[in-house]
Parts: C-alpha cells; structure tokens; sequence
C-alpha cells in the first residue's frame, strides 16, 4: 500500500470534526499505515484526541496564521504538510475549508485532487475512488495514476473513527509564509440568529418547500402567511432543516411576495445543494429533475402536491400525497403538538 | 477610490438540465450519449459570475469584461448567441471538449495561458471569476487551479457577494457548512472568486448589447485555438446511471386527516 496521509484541520475550539474521523475511518478502511497531519492555531488537543487511532505519525502546522479559514495560508500549510509526509494518497474531508484549497495544493504538489469523493475503496493495494458526474446524474468508479492523488471526502459517507484519547506526539511542520499570504483577512461569519437558522445539516429529516406555497389557491388567493406559519411550525417540532425550490428563491429577485426567511442558501438541486438526510418530505414543488437531482442522497422521499403528474408521480418519490399542503400540514403540525 | 477593473469570468456550457443524461463509452473515455447533439447552456454557477462581473464593470467606470471559455467550437458559437444579448463582454475562446470526463488541470492550464494572453493585462486590476463547480465534472477545481497558475493566492469559493470598501478592500462572501457565510477582507486585486448563486437576477436579453458583443463574438470564435483537454493517467473502471425509479405509491382522493396522520408516523420511526 502507498503512503497514505489524513490531512485534517481542527475547529475553531481546536477540536476535530466528524468528517475529520471519517477521513480517518476511511484511512483506516483502506488497511496499509498512514500518517495524519493537523492544521490549525494549536493541535495538540486534536492529536491527542485521536491519539489511539494507529497513525504512524503524527504532523502539525500550528500557529495563529492557520486559525482562519484563509486560502493563501491553508495551501501553504497543506503543502507543507503534504511534502513532511511524503504521502502519495492524502485524503481530507471535504470541508468548505479544504474543498477551498486542496485542488491547488494538488497542483502545487505536482499531482492532482478528486473532490465530492463518496467512497474510497482498494482492491490489491490500488486505491479507487467513486464520485458523481453532472450534478450527481451518473456516478463513476475511477483509478489515477498521478501522485500525489488529494481525495477529498464528502461527509456522511464513511464510518467515523471511534476510540480513545491518549497522548499523541506531534511532530511540527514548519510553514513558510510570505506577507503576501495574509491580504486577506476573515472577519466573521454572517448567519442567522441561531434560532432562526432553518438550515440543520445534520437533520434527520428534510423538508422543501416549492413555490407552490406562494401561488393563488383554490379561493382565487395567495395565503403566504398560513404558509409560513406551516412550514416554521413543522421546522419547530421536528428540528428538520429546510431545503427550497429554485423557483421559489427566485420569486424574491423579482418582486414577489415570499417567505422571508427564504435565501439562495436553501435551494436544492441543479443549481442548489445536495444535502444528506435520512428522510425528506416535499411540499408544493413539482419535482422537476433539475430540483430532484438534489435529492439525491435523501433516502426516504415522499412528497404533498396538487398535481398527479408532477414530476414525485414518475418515481422520483416513494409516496406521493395528491392533497393541499395547507390542509395536510395543518393537521401534521396538529398531531406533532399533541405529541410533545 | 475607483480602479478600472479587469475582470475575466471563465466559464463554458453544459448540457441544458432538463435533458436526460446517459453515459458511453467513447474511444477516449466516458462521454454523454448524443453529447454533440445535446441542446447547451452557459454552466449555470459561471452564468451568475458573469452576470455579477458585468453589474461591478457597471459600477466601476473603465472597468471591462472577457469570457474565458473553453468548449467545442460549433456548440460555443450556438450558446453565445443567447448569452451575448446579457450583458457585454468580450469573448476570449478555447477550441476543446467540454465534458465532465476530462481533467480541471488541462483546462485551467488552457484558461490560464489564455488569461494570460489578454492584450494589456495587469494584475493589480485583474478579477478572475467563474461558478464555484461546473454542471458538468463539479468539481470545483478549475477556478483555483488557474489562481495558482496566475500566481493568485487570495481565493474564494462559493461566493455570493462581492463589495468594494471606500479603500478598495474586497470584501467576499463565501457559503460554509450550515447554511452560513463567512466574510472576508482582501486587500486588493487580483483575486479568485468562485460564484455561487450571488444576488442578481437573470438580466433580461437586450438585443443592442448582442449586436455589440457579436461583432467580437464571431471573430474570436474563428480564431480560437484548439486547447488539449484529455484524462490523461485516469481509469474510469464504470460509470453508470443511479437506480432511479422508484416504486411510487400515489395516495388520491384520501381525507387530509388521514394523510397527515400517515406522514406523523412515518416521521417518528426511526
Ligand atoms: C439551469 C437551470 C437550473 C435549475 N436549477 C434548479 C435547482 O437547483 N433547484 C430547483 O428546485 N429548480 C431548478 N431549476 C428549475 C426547475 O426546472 C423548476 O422550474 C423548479 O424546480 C420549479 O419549482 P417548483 O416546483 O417549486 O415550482 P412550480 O413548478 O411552480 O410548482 C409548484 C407546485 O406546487 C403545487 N401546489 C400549488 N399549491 C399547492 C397546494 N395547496 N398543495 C400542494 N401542492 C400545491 C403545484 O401543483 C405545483 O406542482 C433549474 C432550471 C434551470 C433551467
């Protein structure tokens, strides 16, 4: 097996995520020895807390520079990393922190990144690795020959390393950064107030909301504030995330009435996210493959619509409910309440 | 303070999204089915990158645009005639394949050289913007690695908001886990930046903006060189549609009562 290298970075407590032990896990998986190098302000706490994890090694770029998701400095602590430990097969977690750098710490390194990897697998020591294609419409198994080969892996599809902490022994990387690395600087993060914040990754359940909810109804009206009032109170009892049709995003960039706490950040699909959820339930969106290619790795899908032949009737769904949505989620809400 | 900037979007098409996708196997590797004959559009992700570069040249006077695009020359030539009645630009095209087969580093290394290759570039007023990931390989890895070959390390990805400070600071906006943004101050151009959807609507054609940008349009199509795009040290072992059909049961003509008492259940296994 070639020299393998998990190459993870610590959270702003200096903690280790979960895709960072599904890198792990996946290391692990593969059966030869690896080596893992941490980025980050301070790493000590993250080694140790992986301390048992059957690294050979243990490497760290440490130091202020590397608090703050940053390109210039992520690369060079990346690259540097990645050259200490001589690896030929780095696999990272497909965070927005790496998935920021690793294609050109890749090319830095002479060798070549694959990213939104969903499986890494080795028959006879050759390592494959699966990913999709056009907006997750086909999905390849593919070999390369060029080392170093990045693999960055999505999360959710690998078991997380589990174990104890001990103490690690970290040895450091020193990382030369020029002035040039620190134009620029982040300065925060813009989010929702926290109780406020409808987008819930780790969600069990999936809720999406189609532009259905804002259009004219039987009674010749819009009832957008009943339509709020469902969905907020659905995201309420179930703690689902909640995922948008593009059509009904759009509505706010040309003037429509809309659900305020609506962004671009909530659209699912082509031109969306893809999220991971057990289950997912839509709601007055026809279902139009540039929306359900989205779905794809929702498992258990049923969707609420007015229409027979939207696009959930033509097995993008396993139950379809031919039914008003302002009337079913009224009485779903009812019987969650009641639940509690 | 105002700087006259250089942006230059790279960018290229896709096939339209509502059509159906099956993979072949093609004498270089996997391709699309009828990938030729395949109705195209600009890739999305670029599309609003570019329509986000055209608003800032708007507001930034002597400011200019160029569209980087690398793809079959014929299908180019089709997509542009839609394109070029959006906003103005000047096209700057790459003859080779499109699909999403093919490797990000032979067409940033294209894009790069032709970047490069602008008349009267320079780099303390060049903007290199594009879609974070193309509909095609969504990788999300051309965009850096043409930073890297431009010698450009102050890179974003996933933005959705670009603001010019009085001092000429950018600040960026770039999506992280959660449905959540992190901002960032840039000291200055150039930069790279990966767009996500941004906040500007589709423009709406204006046929007078298309008849300046054709008249570039067409003879940068002629001249277009042929850029060599190929897979070079991958094995693709398979490459095969997902089981997509499901088995739907479509529940009609049941009370809203029933419905929803259904739905509570379902949520509440586990
Ligand atoms: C380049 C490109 C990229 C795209 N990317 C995306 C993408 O990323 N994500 C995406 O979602 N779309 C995307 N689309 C758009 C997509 O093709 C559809 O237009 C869009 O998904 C439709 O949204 P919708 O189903 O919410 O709206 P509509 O098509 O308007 O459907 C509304 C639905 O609501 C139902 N309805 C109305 N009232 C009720 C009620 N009371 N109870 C139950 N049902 C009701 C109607 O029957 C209807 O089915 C893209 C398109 C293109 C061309």
């Amino acid at each position: 097996m070639e020299t393998i290298l998990v190459l993870a970075h610590t959270e702003t407590d200096g903690s280790l995520a979960k895709p960072a032990l599904e890198a792990i896990g996946a290391a692990k998986q593969l059966g030869g020895a690896f080596v893992v190098g941490l980025v980050g302000e301070n790493v000590q706490a993250a080694a140790n807390s992986i301390a048992s994890c059957g690294a050979v090694k243990f490497l760290g770029a440490t130091g202020a520079d590397f608090k703050q998701p940053r390109y210039a400095t992520d690369a060079a602590a990346a690259e540097a990393v990645c050259k200490a430990a001589g690896a030929a097969i780095v696999i990272a977690p497909a965070t927005s922190r790496w998935n920021r750098v690793l294609a050109g710490v890749a090319h830095r390194l002479g060798g070549r990144a694959d990213t939104h990897v969903t499986a890494v697998t080795a028959a006879n020591g050759a390592v494959a690795v699966n990913r999709w294609y056009y907006r997750q419409r086909m999905e390849a198994v593919l070999q390369r020959t060029q080392r170093p080969w990045v693999i960055a892996l999505e999360s959710g599809c690998c078991e997380a390393w589990k174990g104890s902490a001990g103490s690690a022994a970290v040895e450091a990387v020193a990382v030369t950064l020029s002035d040039a690395c620190k134009r620029t600087t982040v300065t925060g993060i813009h989010a929702p107030a926290a109780d406020q914040q409808t987008i819930r990754p780790d969600a069990a359940m999936l809720l999406v909301a189609g532009a259905g909810w804002t259009k004219t109804q039987p009674d010749g009206k819009a009832h957008i504030a009943e339509a709020e009032k469902h969905i907020l109170d659905f995201l309420r009892l179930t703690k689902a995330s909640l995922g948008s049709s593009k059509s009904l995003v759009d509505l706010s960039g040309e003037g429509q009435a809309v659900l305020p706490f609506m962004t671009h950040l909530h659209q699912i699909g082509q031109t969306g996210s893809t999220p991971r959820h057990p289950k997912g339930l839509s709601t007055c969106c026809h279902g139009e493959e540039p929306h359900t290619v989205g779905w794809r790795f929702v498992n258990e899908r049923r969707a609420i619509d007015l229409d027979p032949n939207c696009g959930w009737a033509r097995g993008k769904a396993d139950v379809l409910y031919i039914a008003d949505a302002f009337q079913v989620m009224a009485k779903v809400n009812e019987l969650l309440a009641a639940k509690k | 303070m105002s700087i006259a900037y250089q942006i230059v979007v790279c960018g290229s098409i896709v096939p339209d999204p509502l059509q159906t996708l099956e993979p072949v196997t093609g004498p270089t590797g996997p391709a699309l089915k009828n990938e030729m004959m395949l109705p195209a559009v600009l890739d999305p992700w670029a599309g609003h990158a570019l329509f986000e570069a055209a608003h800032l040249a708007k507001s930034a006077p002597g400011s200019k645009v160029w569209l980087a695009s690398l793809g079959p020359k014929a299908k180019l030539q089709q997509v542009m005639m839609t394109v070029a009645q959006k906003v103005p630009f000047e096209l700057v095209a790459l003859d080779g394949p499109a699909g999403g087969f093919t490797e990000a580093a032979d067409v940033a290394a294209a894009l790069a050289d032709a970047i490069n290759a602008i008349p009267g570039l320079d780099k303390s007023r060049l903007l290199v913007f594009g879609g974070w990931e193309s509909a095609s390989r969504g990788a999300g890895a051309t965009m850096q690695i043409i930073g890297e070959r431009l010698g450009i390390h102050d890179q974003f990805q996933g933005v959705d908001k670009l603001t010019i400070a009085a001092d000429g600071s950018l600040e960026v906006l770039e999506r992280i886990e959660g449905g959540i943004h992190q901002v960032s101050k840039c000291a200055a151009p150039p930069a790279v930046l990966g767009w996500a959807t941004g906040n500007l609507p589709e423009p709406p054609n204006n046929p007078q903006v298309g008849m300046m940008n054709m008249r570039v349009v067409m003879p940068a199509l002629q001249r277009a060189k042929p850029a060599k795009v190929a897979a070079e040290g991958v094995k693709f072992a398979s490459v095969t549609l997902p089981k997509q059909q499901r088995d739907t049961r479509i529940v009609k003509d049941a009370p809203a009562e029933e419905i929803a008492k259904e739905i509570v259940e379902w949520i509440s296994k586990s």
